[in-house]
């Protein structure tokens, strides 16, 4: 068995992997295929939840505060990309002779760009993180305090409508790095980008968890003051996760613009942040696939369902949100594990990751 | 461990492998400066009207916060469909439409175009309130040169070769609207709007026309969209004591507005307000009696035409009516006309013969707001500009008329007070 396990998941990515760069762009209509990367995006969003929730206990409702970071980080270089030499045109609209805003002008550069949106998360996870878990802050209290940044951003954009677009966002981008974004081929291009990120993402969060890092985090989030007495700062290794979740989502949210074409301060608020939780939830927060599977589902519910049934398909949704807590709290992989388990030796415990979950609720 | 990790090297190289070839193969796109590969000579249409139907994209808000407007503008549409349909459809062709929802999201009016343009193979999109959700559709629709007919008054300053207009640009609202406030003797105004691109942008032009016409602007201020709490912005309006309030609020937002304005103790005898998106479906949802102010639109209700008396008929008539006709809900029932006519002056449903029939400006509709013209050049529709003011049953007397119907000029070009820098910025900026 313990030979088996790690060639299932790298099985698995292989498959997944192979499903999204080569069957997908092939089977599917461009129409689709965008969708699919959008979907991809927030999938990248929620392998990071799976990371510092899943693993490591720590509900990050404010996720959309990342996703914006590297959203609006890639928005405004394709903004000033298309615009040229020139100053935006919604800005000419609001105030036509104020120059462009000074934290603007270094985002010109592809360079910058690319770095800002690696190390912006980085740099303000890392110093929240550290602000935070230092003083162990936890359960509740730092799902709320996450839960408000996201809130604060969003109403931040929404009222500096010169600065950043506002409410109406940034939109109308022509070129991709130098490439024209109305060609099919570099949209299939920007897709295949966005998927081979997401495989990334997920052996990158597959080694973590083989790792002793991930045991560390599993023990942190089970047993956190057993850590400390064992000589290790449950508070660095929570941060790595935290980090590692904010740049997850970072790239995410920077591969959203060039595919859908438009951010807006609604995709990173309030809501935008518990949908993304309510995927990882659907799916299985502590599972390697869950989160991203399951965010997946839920953004492609949203394209389907909310077609055919508009005023129905938020109910659906929130349904099989309660189903979901109720019976299956650790998602649907749960489903899937229970039964290889069960099959393998009647009794067996299944996975220990995802067993002694019911341990860090009953604790929080 | 170490043939693991042996393992996962090997996986990770072949997956890094298999991706640069993937990336190379895929990425022979078009680049910055090449004019053959990318854009819209790569953008086919799949509009298929072989058999005795065509399909038209019908999209509103009819979830969120804008539901409670957009959801009339798309209940009209169909009320159009079903006359045209009756009367033997468009060139023969029984209209067979696709509702989708925005939703109240901007990303969602893209993804929602894309999909009716490329996989229901709509001939045009109908729809869109919002001016944020107009600027969503745009580059969708002029990447895949569709067509979207845009049913609302907005900020003007555009003119896509993609969008047909029907609502009424600046200068046939804004523009009347502060004539009307000049030939009151107004010298004191106070700007309040939502905080997003409408009403920023409205402002920006109000100010400049104000400044031309001696007007004082005593104060401007915005709340978002969704938010409904006026009452800081109300006491600053009452400090400033001004003869007149513009209010370019939109939505719920405007309850909140309304509430706070009468809790301040400001009444329309003292400082009217003057709205551009109250008509007569908001007007008796305001929460508070606003008899005595004042909207600016090109249709009422009241307006007195054989043609208007037969709208309204007909909307009474509707299952799906509310009961009152409105400026919106007019200029959508224009725009699907307006396509018919486009379609049958060109002959056919092709994108590119449809706005070649329109450039020759032969194109007109007896709306019920009268006799409308087809700008050719700029997509725009010709309008009277009107001045109503609202009486006890919510309806509005009409007090100022421009008289003519004024043709569009989305960039103020007739205008000298608009600096001409400004607009050759905006054009660029526009592409």
């Amino acid at each position: 068995m313990t030979k088996l396990r790690p060639r299932l998941s790298l099985f698995g990515i292989g498959a997944f992997a192979l499903l999204l760069l080569g069957v997908a762009p092939l089977l599917l209509t461009d129409h689709w295929l965008g969708n699919l990367g959008k979907y991809c995006c927030w999938a990248m969003a929620a392998v990071g939840i799976g990371l510092a929730w899943g693993r490591g206990g720590m509900l990050v409702m404010g996720q959309g505060v990342f996703f914006a970071l590297g959203a609006y980080s890639m928005a405004m270089h394709l903004t000033l990309e298309t615009a040229g030499d020139g100053v935006p045109g919604f800005m000419v609209l609001y105030d036509p002779l104020a120059p462009l805003p000074a934290f603007w002008e270094p985002f010109r550069s592809a360079a910058f760009t690319l770095l800002a949106i690696v190390l912006l998360p980085v740099i303000v996870a890392g110093l929240l993180g550290y602000a935070l878990f230092k003083r162990r802050v936890k359960g509740a209290y730092f799902a709320i305090l996450t839960q408000a940044l996201a809130v604060a951003l969003a109403t931040l954009i929404s009222s500096t409508i010169r600065e950043t677009g506002g409410d109406t966002g940034l939109s109308d981008f022509k070129y991709f790095f130098g490439f024209v974004l109305d060609d099919p081929a570099n949209r299939k291009l920007v897709y295949l980008i966005t998927a081979a990120l997401l495989v990334v993402c997920l052996l990158v969060v597959r080694q973590l968890y083989r790792s002793r890092f991930g045991e560390l985090l599993v023990a942190t989030r089970d047993a956190e003051e057993r850590v400390r007495f064992l000589g290790y700062d449950p508070a660095n290794v929570k941060l790595v996760a935290f980090v590692g979740a904010a740049l997850m989502a970072s790239i995410g949210g920077a591969m959203f613009v060039p595919i859908v074409g438009i951010i807006t301060p609604a995709e990173i608020g309030a809501a935008a942040s518990i949908l993304m939780i309510a995927g990882v939830a659907f799916g299985g927060r502590a599972s390697l696939f869950g989160p991203a599977l399951g965010a997946m589902a839920v953004g492609w519910g949203q394209s389907s369902l909310g077609s055919t049934w508009p005023d129905g398909w938020t109910y659906i949704i929130g349904a099989l949100f309660i189903v979901v807590i109720l019976f299956l709290p650790n998602g649907l992989s749960s489903v899937l594990a229970r039964f290889t388990a069960a099959r393998r030796s009647p009794g067996e415990q299944p996975a220990a990751a995802t067993a002694t979950l019911q341990l860090e609720e009953a604790k929080s | 461990m170490s043939t693991t990790s042996k393992r996962l090297r090997t996986l990770v190289a072949t997956g890094a492998f298999a991706t640069t070839v993937a990336l190379v193969l895929a990425g022979c796109g078009a680049r910055v400066g090449d004019d053959t590969g990318g854009g819209k000579s790569s953008a086919r249409s799949c509009v298929d009207t072989s058999g005795s139907t065509v399909k038209l994209g019908f999209l509103n808000s009819l979830t969120g916060g804008m539901a409670i407007s957009e959801k009339t503008v798309s209940n009209v549409l169909h009320m159009a469909a079903d006359e045209i349909n009756a009367a033997g459809g468009i060139l023969g062709k029984k209209i067979q439409y696709v509702q989708e929802d925005g939703a109240t999201d901007w990303p969602t009016f893209a993804e929602k175009t894309e999909k009716l343009l490329t996989q229901d193979c709509v001939g045009a999109i109908f729809g869109g309130w919002t001016s944020s959700s107009r600027k969503a559709v745009k580059p969708v629709v002029e990447k895949h040169n569709g067509l979207f007919f845009y049913p609302v008054q907005y900020e003007g300053l555009e003119a896509s070769p993609n969008i047909y207009y029907t609502g009424a640009t600046t200068n046939q609202q804004i523009i009347p609207a502060m004539d009307f406030l000049a030939s009151k003797g107004v010298k004191k105004l106070f700007l309040a709007g939502s905080d997003y691109v409408f009403p920023r942008t409205a402002n920006a032009i109000i100010k400049l026309y104000a400044a031309k016409l001696g007007i004082e602007i005593v104060g401007e201020e915005y709340v978002p969209l969704d938010k409904d709490d006026w009452t800081t912005q109300v006491a600053k309006i009452k400090a400033a004591k001004p003869d007149f309030i513009f209010n370019t609020i939109n939505g719920s937002s405007n309850v909140g507005f309304i509430k706070a304005y009468y809790d301040a103790g400001l009444t329309a005898a003292t400082t009217p307000i003057i709205s551009v998106s109250i008509a007569e479906e908001e007007a008796p949802a305001m929460g508070h009696e606003v008899t005595g102010h004042y909207a600016s639109w090109n249709y009422f209700q009241s307006l007195k035409t054989d043609t208007n008396q037969k709208f309204i008929d007909s909307w009474k008539a509707y299952p799906k009516s509310s009961g009152v006709t409105s400026d919106p809900m007019e200029a959508a029932y224009i725009s699907l006309y307006l396509y018919k006519a486009l379609v049958e002056a060109a002959g056919s449903f092709d994108v590119d013969a449809v706005n070649a029939a329109a450039k020759k400006n032969t194109i007109t509709f007896a709306a019920p707001e009268g006799t409308v013209t087809l700008d050719g050049e700029n997509h725009h529709i010709s309008k009277p500009g009107n001045i109503g003011r609202i009486n006890a049953s919510n309806q509005f007397d009409i007090v100022w008329s421009s008289g003519t119907f004024i043709k569009p000029d989305p960039f103020l070009k007739g205008y000298d007070w608009f600096p001409a820098n400004i607009r050759d910025q905006l054009v660029k900026a526009a592409g």
